[in-house]
């Protein structure tokens, strides 16, 4: 394994120092914090962050640690997690305004499971609004800054998530995925991104945007670390119908840097079709990568995957939902609401006000794809388009053990560059929605930088259930490639 | 009231929605208790409250309760179904969507029997029967400019039950929902009280010309809180659309509102303001499978339903028909009944008068079901048997019972502390008989003079004088045997 340069310590080596009593969990989150302290101001990662919270828990761990009591595959660690996932007593406002002051009575199943083993939660990151973006600049408190180039976006929508591991501030971070939104972050800011098979990893207390396409999924900067915090937060969960019911494998047993007899798929719309020329070349280079690593690359241009359609189809399914999902937010409950003298100017003033412009235009959207008339012509259409999608991928996967191509089209682009053309926004996503329409597990790997110093990232997507396979082939990858724990240059100036 | 009745060429078809809260112990996508009467939001969670990150978990109780109904209404069971999202604002619906069934319903197909003339039975059909959870409740304190959201009945489990357009009269569709509520109750799946809102109903109801199949608009009838209220707004809208009609003018399709001081209808919303719910798939609750086992479980568990019970009492308890229909209308009721037969050694009639006599006025008297009633089943078995020995006369038996409710005693302790064991000791009675002819010479020639009347005169005045301890029919004979008749 290659050693880990510069500002970077993994969370394995911090769970070790810790456990052992090399070093105590209050010098871990005591630099923690400082390096946030030091680059926040110019990353803007974080909505919030709990440093009374976090210390007290790091006193916890030390006594546990004393005590010999002292146990978790997380001890220590510190770990952000973005602002849509609820964690109890800190604030939740999924950037947004409606949700301004919301303190959820509950965690989150995914960060139950970090607490239990040891975990120490240190902060709620930034992303877009709801989730609803590719580029975090659709928070409604501000927008991230990508720690490779500040004046470029770190991605979205956990773009502070990805932006906090690649400035070296956590070694990981809980995002989640509806579209692409852990994976293109992870690509634009150089780290790992996971998005785990549908109901792998319970939503219970992840805050819906598209429900029958969220996942919750695990940053780092080390496939490893990756690898661990996945095995910690999947399994089931009685409280999320939708999680699956058996427990998860281990996947850190199971990463193996080996991929002789792997069949890896390639296909045009992940690698030649790709739009930027640096991306293309990236790809075609870490494809050979895995294959000196012993895996066989098979050409599937005779399947069509359909990328063309999934633009429309995931904007329909995920925001017909949303629609749904986001009509709860009435100001009645909890959040700021508007007071307003009747129950309908409460509704529009509440919503109106406080809701951004692109989660308006994706609950109109949705609200008009599901309106009756409607509703056959584009809900149901985009159903079935969506079970085509599952069945181009089963027909893929028959000859192949993973695809592999890239995960964004594009490295991170300038702030403020895309942010008033949404479609053009959209089509960040062309590579990172199929496998989300289809439930599929897929994992973006930092696969080197363009000539402009900006992070690539390989997409690695497998059949359904097949978690583990898929962490290890990027595990393989990773060892090869050499990238490991290679953060943002900013992250070693502070080291 | 007299019911105006469509005019003869034209008749009404009649559809009823009927929800009722299944009598499950906590609501139907969360832990919360579902309880009546609490304090407001008493009964809240996340879940309920539609907090942002939770989400639904069906509760299996609820969905055996359904399938229950479904089964004894005699509905077809799917082999999977799932759940929908029904989308609307309001301030007691607190996620912005019920969660309901659209259009996989938990039942399809099945019937209520309405009891006819002459035994004839006539068959309601059962449209759908669907599982759906409640919303809570919006109050608007008189005189203040807020409203009061009390979000304990959001989530309790509803069952939504609809008829098929098969009633053909608001006298009509008060039978049917007899018949159904007594089938729920039978089923135990609901308690089925309107005035605890666990029973509620909206009905459609529109005209056509007698033998032709084209309707006229259809009028959705809401707040109807009494099964008479049912019967009473069917009447108004059937007269309202009878005369709009006989006038040439169109019937408007729209929901109106019964108004109960008024007794009329009058407008809700038309059809252009209807809302669009936006129907789709519960992303959060996956298709599920109905497991044959579990529908055969349940079947296997319904009781014996009211028609079976009737049929049972009339042909083999020989039960008057009347009594029959009465000690099977609740179940609660045939249930005692037939735990007081199986305590055994009485005549199933004798049972059944003092069951639907004083065990029902007791419970009346103090405003609780029979299972309410503190009158163990061998207490009143052995009362019966007391009498039908003619140790106790049916007056002392009223007295007895009433002491066993009230201080638990059993039979025997309180026929003792009442001092009520019958006397049916000639020489004792001829005492107290003596001394009523002497003290009623009137009667006495009343009677001589072929009155038979002044005979009951006499024998109340005896059993006055034993304080009822006097078995009236010794009574009656010595008072013959002294009149010499
Ligand atoms: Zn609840």
């Amino acid at each position: 394994m290659t050693s880990p340069a510069g500002a970077f310590r993994s969370a394995v080596s911090i769970r070790d120092d810790v456990v052992h009593g090399r070093r105590s969990a209050r010098e871990v989150i005591e630099e923690t914090l400082a390096r946030i302290d030091r680059l926040e101001p110019r990353v803007d990662a974080f909505l919030a962050v709990d440093r009374a919270g976090a210390l007290a828990r790091a006193a916890e761990i030390d006594a546990e640690v004393t005590a010999g009591r002292a146990q978790g595959r997380l001890l220590g660690v510190p770990v952000a997690v973005k602002d849509n996932i609820c964690v109890r007593g800190l604030p939740a406002t999924c950037a947004s305004r409606i949700l301004a002051g919301y303190h959820p009575p509950f965690s989150a199943h995914a960060v139950e499971r970090v607490l239990a083993e040891g975990g120490v939660v240190i902060g709620k990151t930034n992303c877009d609004e709801f989730g609803m973006g590719s580029s975090t600049e659709n928070s409604a408190y501000k927008p991230t800054r990508n720690p490779h180039d500040l004046e470029r976006v770190p991605g979205g929508s956990s773009g502070g998530s990805a932006a906090a591991v690649a400035a070296g501030m956590v070694p990981l971070s809980l995002g989640s995925d509806t579209g692409g939104s852990i994976r293109q972050p992870a690509s634009l800011c150089g780290v790992i991104g996971f998005k785990p098979t549908f109901g792998a990893v319970s939503r219970f207390g992840l805050v819906a945007f598209a429900s029958s396409l969220d996942q919750i999924g695990p940053l780092g900067a080390s496939l490893l670390d990756v690898a661990t915090l996945a095995s910690v937060i999947a399994g089931p969960d009685a409280r999320d119908s939708t999680a699956l019911p058996r427990p998860a494998p281990d996947f850190v047993a199971a990463l193996s840097p080996s991929l002789e007899g792997v069949r890896i798929g390639v296909h045009r719309d992940y690698v030649e079709d790709v739009a930027d020329a640096a991306v293309r070349a990236l790809i075609g280079r870490a494809l050979e990568t895995l294959r000196e690593a012993g895996a066989r690359i098979v050409h599937l241009d005779g399947v069509d995957l359909l990328s063309r359609y999934a633009v429309p189809a995931y904007y329909l399914v995920a925001n017909s939902e949303a629609s749904s999902n986001l009509a709860r937010f009435d100001g009645l409950r909890y959040g700021p609401g508007a007071g307003a003298p009747d129950l309908l100017s409460t509704y529009t003033a509440t919503r109106g006000r406080l809701f951004g412009e692109e989660v308006k235009r994706r609950i109109l959207l949705g609200t008009f794809a599901l309106s009756s008339g409607y509703h056959d012509a584009y809900y149901l259409k985009a159903l079935r388009v969506r079970r085509l999608f599952i069945e181009a991928f089963q027909e893929a996967f028959r000859n192949v053990d993973f695809i592999a191509g890239a995960t964004s089209p594009i490295p991170a682009f300038a702030l403020g560059e895309k942010i008033d053309d949404p479609v053009t926004m959209y089509q960040c996503d062309v590579l990172t929605i199929p496998a989300s329409l289809a439930g599929l597990p897929a994992v973006s790997v930092p696969c080197g930088r363009t000539p402009q110093g900006l992070p690539v990232g390989l997409q690695i997507i497998g059949p359904a259930l097949a978690d583990a396979r898929v962490l290890s082939c990027a595990f393989a990858f990773e060892q090869r490639s050499g990238l490991m724990g290679t953060l943002a240059p900013l992250a070693e100036e502070v080291a | 009231m007299t019911a105006p009745r469509a005019a003869p060429d034209l008749e009404p078809v009649i559809g009823l929605e009927v929800h009722v809260q299944l009598a499950t112990r906590s609501k139907l996508f969360c832990a919360c208790r579902n309880e009546y009467g609490a304090a407001p939001n008493a009964h809240v969670c996340p879940v309920c409250t539609g907090q942002p990150g939770v989400l639904p978990v069906l509760n299996e109780q609820a969905l055996s309760l359904g399938l229950s109904a479904a089964l004894a209404l005699g509905c077809e069971v799917p082999a999977s179904t799932k759940f929908d999202r029904k989308n609307y604002f309001y301030p007691d619906l607190p996620k912005g969507y019920q969660i309901s069934q659209y259009d996989r319903p938990l039942g399809l197909g099945g019937a209520v029997e309405l009891a006819g003339d002459g035994g004839a039975t006539r068959r309601v059909g059962v449209a759908r029967v669907h599982l759906e959870e409640d919303a809570g409740k919006t109050l608007h304190p008189p005189g203040e400019n807020y409203s009061l959201v009390d979000l304990n009945r959001a989530g309790v489990p509803l069952l939504e039950i609809v008829s098929a357009p098969d009633l053909r009269s608001p006298e009509e569709a008060h039978r049917y929902l007899v018949a159904l509520k007594r089938t729920l109750r039978y089923a135990r799946v609901s308690e089925c009280d309107m005035e605890k809102g666990s029973l509620r109903c909206d009905a459609n109801v529109s005209l056509r010309a007698r033998g032709s199949s084209a309707l006229n608009a259809r009028v959705e009838i809401k707040n109807l809180n009494s099964f008479r209220n049912v019967e009473r707004a069917l009447a108004h809208d059937i007269a309202r659309q009878t005369t709009l009609l006989a006038a040439g003018e169109a019937v408007l399709q729209e929901t109106r509102m019964w108004r109960e001081e008024e007794e009329c209808t009058a407008p809700l919303r038309s059809k252009e303001e209807e809302h669009d719910y936006r129907y789709f798939p519960e992303p959060d609750l996956p298709e599920f499978a109905i497991p044959p086992e579990l529908v055969e479980r349940l079947r296997a568990g319904l009781p014996e339903m009211p028609a079976a019970r009737l049929e049972r009492y009339i042909g083999r308890l020989g039960l008057p028909a009347e009594t029959a229909a009465a000690l099977a209308a609740d179940w609660e009721v045939a249930d005692y009944y037939e735990r007081c037969l199986a305590a055994g050694g009485v005549p199933a009639r004798a049972v059944a008068s003092f069951v639907l006599g004083a065990v029902l006025q007791e419970a009346n008297a103090r405003h609780v079901s029979v299972s309410g009633v503190n009158i163990p089943p061998a207490s009143l078995a052995e009362v019966a048997r007391l009498v039908e020995a003619g140790a106790l006369s049916h007056q002392a038996a009223r007295k007895v019972l009433a002491e066993i409710a009230a201080s638990g005693q059993s039979a025997a302790q309180a026929v003792a502390s009442l001092g009520l064991e019958q006397v049916s000791d000639r020489a004792q009675l001829a005492v107290a008989v003596d001394a009523a002819l002497a003290a009623a010479p009137v009667a006495v020639a009343q009677y001589r003079a072929g009155k038979q009347n002044a005979l009951n005169a006499l024998v109340g005045a005896v059993m006055k004088a034993t304080r009822g301890k006097a078995d009236p029919k010794l009574a009656r004979q010595l008072l013959l045997e002294r009149l010499g008749a």
